[in-house]
């Protein structure tokens, strides 16, 4: 048996700087607050971004602020900051500092795996972040700063698979005795999922990234130099690799809604199928591009053959990932029906955020009817916008629900509650207005030079509008977090009245997280605990 | 009374072999990716008429020529290592540390030994990376196998350095090893195939 990385030493924080502490730290509770922490600034930038570009949109006779040359630039910072910078790090920090405490375990595996995977991730994001700033990303014209961008994309993605490396080696290897996959919580298996997804689309992209850096310094060939950048690697920033992103998110739903509800999970096998059929659909999507449809809708029943071998794989690959979603909102209903309904911050945040990526998923099949017209329109922008703010949103509900047990403090319900709300609203302003300026053919891409019946500054305005409520909505949430969390309630061991073993111990749990080795006998141990406890105490 | 400690964490389920299966899943989805691109890339290219061999794609400019005797030595060595990795796992199994350690010896020198193949073949081919959509590709491709071969050389040196240390019980890391080779054979073979012989 090889031990190695397998248990951190004692805590030597107590002996050394505070500063120094979060710089060489492998303790995953940090380790993953570093990723939520980073991935904060991450979303605050790229809302300003995004603000500005749909400023841009609303006179699209001239620039008001922007110039030609640095749009696509800014278009690519956008999607790289809320792909990269915050969807990917938000639920990659809640699975390293949740999931070993859901697991039972003292650490995740590979310790210092998931700390490089950090300080790796931010340096890639940094490089890539350095090049945009400087006229070197997508369609950039400082060729030295496009080859920077292409590297620190590459040394990004090699951060985020050694963090999520560590996530999936964790699950499949340290659970406590007990407890079979079946029995890991919600959020547990689908980290597990998503992780094994990125371990398995990242090294394309790199290995892509890689084609196209080579080429782009030496040759210039065959990808078609600075402009064929987001050409090559732009699927890493759009759906439905946006979908595949968001997983883990799914997971944070099927187990806040439950243990809010007070109640156990409707149909949990059921749970784990859904979760897996997004997963399985999204990663065939991923690797296969997006599927058409060619649909030809006025000669319907011509080549009916030809029409149903496009529907096929089009079915398989599109819509059954939004069965998936069906499933899970349809189980977090029905756990809901047979619970004493309590309105709290993590649950409004969780099924907004639902909502928010089955919109996008939904609206992403009708975008891919070639009869529609929407391919290279803007109604791509809101596909992506409502997965994406989803997943963020879901993730805030994560940080209200977990938050609690990684800094002892928490958020409180009343203050945090209406800034779902107000994510709500972003995601409305920042899909249907999308949806309705793509069916009038506002192309992507572009934020000057169209024109189109209707009005379009209207639909422009709505969606700068619904960027500035998100803004609003994530700095309030930003500043309510921190806020709670230095200074706010104690929370106590177990504020939820939980079911699974991160509930189990203290509030921050200590530095190898549990006392002792958990036996786990069924889904719910810590509920075991209590009645076996409470069963005691009656005897 | 003083309390007893608490009990010791159980046995991690095998965390350095399945790590290192992960890993290697990974390695093999780069490779796989990269073959996809250069095949895509050899099915769109058009057809012109070849000197020697008729009307033929117009990918590999027709004055390239691959060395294909260090290409396939490459690939005997890969095969070699391979058995060489299990010969050590069969050993450490056994607590034969002087076998084990012959093992590895001779893993890591077919590992180098497959780098300098490499290093031989871009030698050979004397063509830049900056001279065609081909000639970049390739040593985009040849050069991130070889990155996975020097980090399949890195794991031996460590796996050779904590056996030999002392740590003879660590059977397991001596198999993941021998897991990550298999898994570069493997990605090696495809590159082989797409690079080396379909071209």
């Amino acid at each position: 048996m090889t031990s190695i990385e397998t248990h951190l030493p004692t805590d030597v924080s107590a002996s050394t700087p505070t500063i120094a502490t979060w710089l060489t730290t492998a303790d995953h509770k940090k380790v993953g607050r570093l990723f939520i922490g980073t991935s904060f600034v991450g979303l605050v930038v790229g809302l300003v971004l995004a603000i500005l570009v749909t400023f841009e949109r609303i006179n699209a006779d001239s620039y008001q602020i922007l110039s030609d040359n640095s749009v696509p630039q800014v278009l690519a910072a956008v999607r790289l900051l809320l792909t990269f910078g915050t969807v990917v790090p938000l639920l990659l920090g809640l699975a390293i500092a949740v999931v070993p405490l859901q697991l039972g375990a003292r650490s995740n595996a590979f310790p210092r795996l998931a700390a490089a995977g950090f300080w790796t991730w931010l340096t890639g994001l940094g490089l890539a972040l350095a090049a945009i700033i400087g006229n070197g990303g997508p369609n950039g014209g400082n060729s030295n700063l496009v080859d920077l961008y292409l590297s620190g994309s590459i040394v990004l993605g090699f951060g985020v698979l050694m963090a999520a490396t560590s996530i999936a080696v964790s699950v499949l290897t340290t659970r406590a005795p007990g407890m079979g996959i079946l029995r890991a919580p919600l959020f547990t298996w689908s980290s597990l999922v998503g992780s094994l997804a990125l371990i398995l689309t990242m090294p394309v992209l790199i290995g892509t990234t890689v084609y196209v850096y080579v080429d782009h310094r030496y040759a210039r060939a065959g990808f078609g130099g600075n402009t064929g950048v987001n050409q090559w690697i732009g699927w890493a920033l759009s759906q439905p690799f946006s979908l595949l992103l968001a997983i883990p998110a799914l997971g944070i739903v099927l187990d806040v809604v439950p243990t809010i509800g007070r109640t156990r999970l409707a149909q949990r096998s059921v749970a784990f199928g859904a979760v897996g059929v997004v997963a399985i659909s999204a990663l065939a999507t991923v690797t296969q591009t997006s599927i058409t449809l060619p649909w030809e809708g006025a000669k319907f029943l011509d080549n009916a053959g030809t029409k149903i071998a496009d529907l096929l794989p089009f079915l398989l690959l599109n819509v059954v990932p939004v069965l998936g979603l069906l499933g899970v909102l349809g189980l977090s209903l029905l756990t809901l029906k047979s619970s004493k309904l309590v309105i709290s911050a993590p649950l409004t945040f969780v099924l907004i955020g639902l909502l928010g990526i089955l919109l996008g998923a939904a609206a992403h099949i009708v975008g891919l009817v070639q009869d529609a017209g929407l391919i290279g329109s803007i109604y791509e922008a809101g596909v992506y916008v409502p997965i994406t703010f989803g997943a963020i949103t879901i993730a805030f509900g994560g940080i209200c629900y977990w938050g609690p047990k990684l800094w002892g403090r928490s958020i409180p319900d009343k203050a945090a509650t209406p800034l779902a709300l107000l994510a709500l609203l972003a995601i409305g302003l920042d899909s249907l207005p999308y949806y309705v300026a793509g069916f009038a053919d506002q192309p992507t891409g572009l934020v000057n030079g169209f024109a189109y019946s209707g009005p379009q500054d209207l639909w422009n305005a709505l969606t700068c509008a619904g960027f500035v409520v998100m803004l609003l909505a994530s700095i309030a949430f930003v500043g309510l977090a921190l806020k709670s969390f230095t200074s706010g309630e104690a929370a106590g061991n177990d504020p939820w009245d939980g079911t699974s073993l991160e509930w189990a111990t203290s509030s921050p749990p200590p530095t190898e997280n549990f006392a002792g080795v958990i036996v786990v006998n069924s889904a719910t141990p810590l509920a075991d605990m209590k009645s076996a406890s409470s069963k005691g105490k009656v005897a | 009374m003083l309390a007893l400690p608490p009990a010791s964490q159980p046995a991690a389920r095998r965390q350095v072999f399945v790590g290192t299966a992960v890993a290697g899943a990974a390695g093999f989805m780069l490779i796989g990716g990269m073959m996809a691109t250069w095949l895509k890339f050899r099915a769109d290219a058009p057809v012109r008429e070849s000197l020697k061999r008729g009307f033929i794609k117009d990918w590999m400019p027709d004055k390239i020529v691959v060395p294909e005797i260090a290409a396939n030595m490459m690939l005997l060595g890969l095969f070699v290592i391979c058995i060489m990795a299990q010969w050590a796992v069969y050993s450490a199994k056994r607590n034969d540390r002087t076998h084990t350690g012959l093992a590895l010896g001779v893993t890591a020198l077919l590992a180098l030994a497959s780098i300098n193949a490499q290093i031989a073949i871009w030698t050979q081919m004397g063509v830049g990376a900056n001279d065609g959509a081909f000639h970049s590709m390739f040593y985009a491709a040849t050069g991130t196998m070889t990155a996975l071969i020097l980090s399949g050389f890195v794991y031996t040196a460590v796996a050779a350095f904590r056996y030999l240390g002392g740590r003879t019980k660590e059977v397991e890391l001596v198999s993941a090893h021998a897991l990550y080779w298999y898994f570069l054979t493997a990605a090696f073979c495809a590159v082989w195939f797409v690079i080396y012989v379909q071209k």
